[in-house]
């Protein structure tokens, strides 16, 4: 039993902490966060410079890492940094890449690990509220490749993508789990339209319309319709990432809220001497050490051959993140106060991130209940 | 970054699984399981077991009859007893004043004390509460004062403390007395064993809400003690107390309480039924089943975490107040939901059924009079050892620094 991160995690999350701090303080990275362009291509190519991409993937692949504590180290130091920058596409595409991808379409993996493709996730659609087998685009036989027509929704920082992973169904109804197929989408293939918006938590967002979009046949990724289990462990990865991130927002949120009692004062006292906001920081570091815990349960079980108990952690991992990520995102404002509904204060933002990680890859409800369906997987 | 435990540790586990399965009587499993009182002859009996294996004071060092085990052998040790539903240790004698002793005791006290300990020749209670001492400990009044008379040295204590444990089965008490008046709060205080069968000492039980008398008040009127049964220095009895109130507290989350109690639960949400189908399949009743138990799953590694810190030369300070507080609160949620899945079978309560001896008629389902007692007796959890919000003074002041 052992809880400390390898020397060369540290050493990363060191490098990568630094670099933020210098290079991504609160006024950069709010300039960053509402720009027209979503974030800075040159913070992402310096991330890939220093190794950060390389780091979620493992040797097969091109990178030195891809285990699931490189991937809790990298998001947790992201998350401290309400970083913009679109490493949660790299993370989830390239998995699915590794998994299913032929030799030439894994040769794409350079180049995400080198900053110079980014990639997107575009699998929720309008009405799938997370239900991740419930897909409405089509893909239809054409000849020797394939063309698509549905809408995707919300993707991070779509508008800037060079290539999407979008899923779609190639068979069966709308919700089955067999019939699902993955695809290999350059952003300039014909019939596919990106409209993009800022996000409330930074960044930017697109909505994809995939209007007879023609692929070859190398635009399938893996087996034409059994696309499910690929699909699985690459959100499986984003879940990690995402709770690996809040768990680094919710840390930054408590370190401010705490310095904010220790030196605001009321009454001719600080306010850090109330015993009513003790017990509600006191409360706050309990939970943020369960969210930890919970995230390092996740981590270790990514890696592991038994489904259902990977399923599970990373489930118990995303339910957890979701509750305590809201509760620490309202605590830390209303023990803040006024100041705490501010633009100009770095708290809220990552007050805001916190409650939008909930609206990414399943929130806190959805969590609970594929925690209690794959219990009934396991017990039968 | 490895959560699995060592080769060495698997096979310590393993060794602790074979011990219970030999020697923990079933009669005795079955009663704890069962949520039955344990009588004062099972408590001693599962003492004398472990006793003769060695495993009894576990906390101590080898030099005194500990088994030398590091703080993950001992985390597997309680755990594993949890989960065979192995009796409680009661942890008086052995885990409170053994410690104690052995930091400060004289010679002549370890030397008499500790093995008599052992050996369950004395049981010990806790006399550190008072009427006006609760979570303000340093209150204390029960006063002793100092004289030497034709009869030696000694003290005469006049008080009352109270939320004495199985005081009833007592014939020792250790207590927080006052020795000096004029000094601050903390500082006049001593540590005192007292002889319960000196003239002068009354014990009288307070029975509880679940109709269970396990805690008494007992009083002290001109109570001669021998003043070699000071332990420490005169004044200085704070220390002491406060040596025992944080030491070695790998078991204050009670995970392994709680695994035990959670694996009961889903057994009978698995046999309740609701509309002619499992509890267990109640979306609202899965649903809170599945919260504490993601609960648990964190805690299992925040404790082992807390663990791992101390192996590694931390020190177990205010972290084990965070693992005190979760861990009633989902010890205390797992009762509830048991309460709950009883539903009307909640109410009927025949009291005497949880004792030995009952051959009487039974109301509902065999574990219904015990899931709704031991909610209700659980409600301590969260207020003794210190209650929850005292431990968030804790939290604040020694891990916050507010």
């Amino acid at each position: 039993m052992n809880f400390e991160h390898t020397e060369d995690r540290r050493m990363l999350a060191d490098s990568l902490n630094r670099f933020i701090a210098e290079q991504y303080a609160f006024d950069a990275r709010d300039r960053i966060a509402k720009s027209a362009h979503g974030f800075s291509k040159e913070i992402f190519q310096n991330f890939a410079e220093l190794g950060v991409i390389g780091a979620l993937f493992s040797e097969a692949d091109g990178g030195f890492g891809g285990g699931g504590f490189d991937i809790a180290v990298v998001f947790e130091a992201l998350g401290r940094g309400l970083v913009v920058e679109p490493l949660l596409g790299a993370v989830m595409v390239g998995e699915a890449l590794s998994a299913a991808g032929s030799d030439a379409q894994k040769q794409t993996l350079g180049d995400i690990i080198n900053g110079a493709t980014v990639v997107a996730f575009a699998h929720d659609e309008a009405d799938t509220h997370y239900e991740r087998t419930r897909v409405a685009t089509r893909a239809e036989r054409s000849g020797e490749g394939w063309v698509l027509h549905g809408a995707k929704a919300v993707v991070p920082q779509g508008e800037q993508a060079d290539l999407f992973l979008v899923s779609a169904r190639s068979s069966g109804k709308v919700d089955d789990e067999a019939g699902i197929s993955l695809f290999l989408v350059p952003a300039k293939t014909a019939g596919l339209s990106v409209r993009g918006c800022p996000a409330i938590d930074g960044g930017r967002v697109a909505e994809l319309t995939l209007d007879g979009v023609k692929l070859g046949a190398d635009g399938l990724l893996g087996t034409e319709g059994q696309s499910h289990a690929t699909l699985e462990r690459a959100i499986g990865r984003g879940v990690l990432a995402l709770c690996a991130e809040a768990l680094g927002a919710m840390e930054a949120a408590k370190a401010a809220t705490l310095d904010y009692l220790r030196t605001r004062k009321q009454f001719g006292m600080l306010i850090g001497s109330f015993q009513a906001l003790q017990h509600r920081m006191a409360d706050l570091l309990l939970e943020i050490e369960q969210a930890r815990s919970a995230v390092i349960n996740a981590a270790a079980a990514i890696d592991g051959t038994d489904r259902v108990a990977r399923e599970r952690a990373l489930s118990a991992a995303k339910f957890s993140i979701g509750r305590i990520g809201a509760l620490v995102a309202q605590e830390s404002i209303q023990m803040h106060g006024g100041i705490g509904m501010t633009w100009e204060l770095p708290l809220p933002h990552y007050a805001k991130r916190l409650v939008m990680i909930d609206h990414q890859l399943g929130d806190e409800d959805h969590h609970l209940q594929r925690y209690i369906a794959l219990g009934k997987e396991m017990s039968a | 970054m490895d959560l699995n435990f060592t080769t060495e540790e698997e096979a310590f586990r393993s060794e602790v699984r074979t011990f219970l399965a030999a020697k923990l009587p079933v009669r005795l499993s079955e009663k704890v399981r069962s949520g039955k009182i344990l009588a004062k002859a099972d408590m001693e009996e599962w003492h004398a077991i472990l006793n003769a294996r060695g495993w009894l004071a576990n906390h101590w060092p080898e030099q005194y009859g500990g088994p030398g085990w590091t703080a993950v052998e001992k985390f597997i040790f309680e755990h594993e007893c949890a989960l065979a539903f192995a009796p409680r240790i009661v942890p008086f004698g052995v885990n409170m004043l053994g410690p104690v002793l052995i930091k400060y005791g004289n010679e002549a006290q370890k030397k008499y004390w500790l093995p008599r300990i052992l050996n369950g020749d004395d049981w010990w209670c806790q006399g550190y509460s008072e009427p006006g001492a609760g979570s303000d400990l340093a209150a204390v009044k029960t006063s002793a004062v100092r004289g030497i008379d034709a009869q030696g040295d000694h003290y005469i204590v006049n008080g009352q403390k109270t939320w004495t444990t199985l005081g009833q089965h007592a014939n020792m008490i250790f207590c927080l007395v006052r020795t000096n008046r004029e000094a601050k709060k903390q500082e006049g205080i001593s540590f005192l064993l007292i002889d319960m069968t000196s003239p002068g000492v009354e014990v009288r039980p307070i029975i509880t809400l679940d109709g269970e008398h396990e805690v008494n008040e007992v009083f002290f009127s001109d109570v001669r003690v021998p003043a070699e049964n000071l332990v420490g220095e005169e004044d200085k009895g704070w220390t002491c107390a406060k040596y025992l109130l944080t030491y070695e507290r790998t078991n204050i989350a009670g995970v392994g309480f709680s695994v035990a109690a959670l694996e009961q639960l889903k057994g009978i949400a698995a046999t309740q039924t609701k509309n002619g189908k499992p509890l267990a399949e109640d979306p609202a009743f899965a649903a809170r089943m599945a919260r504490v138990e993601i609960d648990l799953e964190n805690m299992k590694t925040t404790n082992l975490r807390v663990i791992a810190a101390v192996a590694g030369g931390g020190v177990p300070g205010a972290e084990s107040s965070m693992l005190k507080i979760r861990g009633t609160e989902i010890r205390q949620e797992i009762s509830s939901l048991a309460r709950r899945a009883m539903g009307v079978y909640g109410r009927p309560f025949v009291e005497e059924a949880l004792h030995d001896g009952f051959e009487g008629e039974t109301f509902g389902p065999a574990y219904a009079s015990a899931a709704a007692a031991r909610y209700f007796n659980n409600r301590k959890l969260s207020i003794f050892g210190g209650s929850n919000e005292i431990q968030k003074n804790i939290i604040s002041k020694m891990i916050l620094g507010l």
